[in-house]
């Protein structure tokens, strides 16, 4: 879902991002109807079975859907601020890291880089000092939950190495 | 027993050497993550959840009561000392808190709004001990239709009410809504968008959920706007006790606070934003200074303070005797109670009394910590405002995905950390508010399964629905929340509904 990506200095008719998030919202009632399709539809004692809520819940995005349509024509969003995408990606790319990371550098690894990259989004692109410290820092975090508190994180070569 | 037994052998339970430790805990956690600009309590209850996995059911109750607590305290200091408060139901606090800050007035501001909150927690907690047995027995005249009414009544607070939209607020329920349908059907066992993958099972954790939307969305948020509009912390200048004259302008606005803030959050009628705005108003109409008002009136403190407070702790009656989270954060508690497979409600104030109770009195004692706690070391959660922005937020998402990684350390979970994280972050560019996401996922299922309940008593009668008195009335006033706010707006009058409301509660 990346419909919110456009530029609106000023309310643009039609609002093109509600658009999209009409699509969006029309396109999750479809799923639900294509996935709940495939319930069996005994509804019991109370005449409701499993697909009923869903299909009601699908029915009623598909009205929000207009009335987003009907919003997007008329300019009823609220102005958007500029948004700064560089930031963005590094942030996104940072937890995109961590998850890929995650099982075979351990916990440490794989979040310090997070922080760093992070900080990087910020601003503070010094790598070589913000790698190092995430991880030193993700580390000790570490310790505290893993050790002390037993929380299951996934250690990797470098908690291998102490513990 | 009466209530004041029940409390007594509560405060028993609390005062317990372990469980006054894991109090201090909690109320000191909640307080260092409740400064940080950018945390609100919901997003401080959420973080901290994973700290209370491995402790028995009431001390780790014990300690959320603490954050909880503690998380409202530490945002007001964030809105006194930086103009950008950390919770939204400071956002009044900030309009003159922060000014009496910039007038070398600080020490006051926090002070009162200490002791404010203080006094208003005091006598919240001790009317929510007094109040929750008479909607207990109320409550056990309840059955299912009386749920769905209440549940159908709190949707349409939390999402159309209050904001400045009633399109944007039922979307962002629905979306909940359909999110919470992912998993396996409580009454059938069939499983319902799941599309296969067994990590869908379970459903949806509700805090992966809201660490994603508040702390991932948050943070794409502000990184987004660049390096615009750099914040100043106020030093705290001056003495930081309150003089006479404080005192004199203070202690009407505490009380009056309470009394708007307690009942407002009782209500399933939405959290502590309509209440702060509602006693700001009041004191701006009841003051003998209302020419200060907007530059630093002490009184645009206290009583926002207070009923701030105060409805926070009205919040916990509909959650502790009802099961209902009527805010993000009651939501996120809820989720904290459902780890241990207790259900919040009537019952569990009879199955397991030294529970609630022992909760009720450690929010007594997580009060009188906090004021203890927090007048002595104000310079050191000035601090905690002063640290960098980049080194704030990588810290913000380190601990964010720690919350995840502990609770289920798989790849499939930061994925969706990930996924609702961005979905977060568009939501907030295009004007969606966030919390009714999260009330949406939590309360859909148990909404469905009263629903379904009430049907299959009366035999898929639906006429069953409204033909109590209790349910129809629920019913009628959920659906006045819902037109009288669009014809309001229509009318041109939705700026008060829009200053009422905010992201995050």
């Amino acid at each position: 879902m990346t419909t919110g990506n456009h530029n609106h200095t000023h309310a643009r008719r039609p609002d093109w991002a509600a658009l999209a998030v009409a699509v969006v919202l029309s396109a999750i009632a479809a799923v639900i109807f294509f996935d709940v399709n495939r319930l069996e539809s005994s509804g019991g004692y109370s005449g409701i079975g499993p697909a009923t809520v869903p299909e009601v819940i699908a029915f009623c995005l598909v009205g929000l859907a207009i009335w987003t349509v009907v919003a997007a024509f008329r300019g009823d969003f609220p102005e958007r601020e500029h948004q700064e995408f560089p930031p963005v990606i590094w942030i996104v790319g940072g937890l995109a890291a961590q998850m890929l990371l995650l099982t075979t550098a351990g916990f440490s690894i794989a979040t310090g880089i997070l922080f760093a990259m992070t900080a990087a989004g910020f601003g503070k692109r010094k790598l070589w000092i913000s790698i190092p410290a995430g991880i030193a820092l993700a580390f000790v975090v570490w310790i505290a939950f893993a050790q002390l508190l037993q929380l299951s994180l996934p250690a990797g070569p470098l908690e291998r190495l102490f513990f | 027993m009466n209530t004041f037994d029940f409390l007594l052998q509560g405060l028993a339970i609390a005062a317990q050497p372990i469980n006054l430790f894991y109090a201090l805990i909690g109320v000191t956690l909640g307080t260092l993550v409740g400064v940080l600009p950018g945390i609100g309590p919901a997003l401080t209850v959420a973080l901290l959840l994973p700290v209370t996995y491995q402790l028995d059911p009431a001390g780790s109750l014990i300690m959320f009561a603490g954050i909880y607590y503690g998380g409202m305290y530490g945002g007001s200091t964030t809105s006194i000392l930086l103009n950008t408060p950390g919770e939204s139901a400071s956002i009044v606090t900030a309009l003159e808190g922060n000014k009496m800050a910039r007038a070398g007035r600080g020490g006051p501001a926090l002070a009162t709004a200490a002791i404010g909150s203080f006094v208003a927690g005091l006598i919240a907690t001790i009317a929510l001990a007094f109040i929750a047995p008479f909607v207990v027995k109320f409550a056990l005249a309840f059955g299912p239709r009386e749920y769905f009414a209440l549940m159908v009544l709190a949707f349409v607070t939390v999402s159309a009410a209050f904001g400045d939209s009633t399109l944007r607020g039922l979307t962002s329920l629905f979306i909940g809504l359909a999110l919470a349908i992912i998993g396996i059907d409580q009454l059938t066992g069939q499983t319902r968008m799941s599309f296969g993958i067994p990590d869908l099972l379970d459903g949806i954790e509700v805090t992966t959920l809201a660490v994603a939307m508040f702390a991932i969305g948050e943070t794409l948020y502000v990184a987004a706007q660049g390096s615009r509009a750099p914040e100043k912390v106020e030093a705290v200048k001056g003495s930081l006790w309150m003089t006479k004259k404080d005192w004199a302008r203070s202690w009407k606005p505490w009380l009056r606070g309470t009394a708007i803030g307690f009942p407002i959050g009782a209500m399933p009628a939405g959290g502590a934003d309509v209440s702060s705005f509602l006693s700001y108003s009041a004191e701006k109409q009841f003051s003998k200074h209302p020419e200060e008002f907007g530059k630093g009136a002490i009184e645009g403190v206290a009583g926002p303070e207070a009923a701030n407070n105060a409805s926070a702790a009205g919040t916990l009656v509909p959650l502790l005797t009802l099961g209902l989270p009527t805010t993000a954060t009651a939501a996120i508690m809820l989720a904290g109670f459902q780890q241990f497979g207790l259900q919040p409600g009537p019952l569990l104030f009879a199955t397991n009394p030294q529970l609630v109770w022992g909760l009720i009195a450690s929010l007594l004692i997580a009060n009188f910590m906090l004021l203890v706690l927090n007048l002595p070391l104000i310079g050191l959660w000035v601090r905690l405002l002063t640290i960098p922005k980049p080194w704030l937020y990588a810290g913000i998402l380190m601990f964010a995905t720690l919350g995840t990684i502990g609770a289920n350390p798989s790849v499939f979970e930061l994925g969706m950390l990930l996924a609702f994280g961005l979905l977060g972050y568009v939501m907030r560019v295009m004007g969606y508010p966030i919390a009714p996401v999260v009330v949406g996922l939590i309360l859909g299922p148990m909404a469905e399964q009263q629903l379904r309940r009430a049907l299959s008593i009366s035999q898929g009668d639906p006429t069953v629905l409204v033909s109590s008195p209790i349910a129809a009335t629920l019913l009628v006033l959920a659906v006045l929340a819902l037109v009288v706010p669009l014809i309001m707006r229509a009318r041109g009058r939705g700026e008060v509904l829009s200053q009422v409301a905010g992201a995050e509660d």
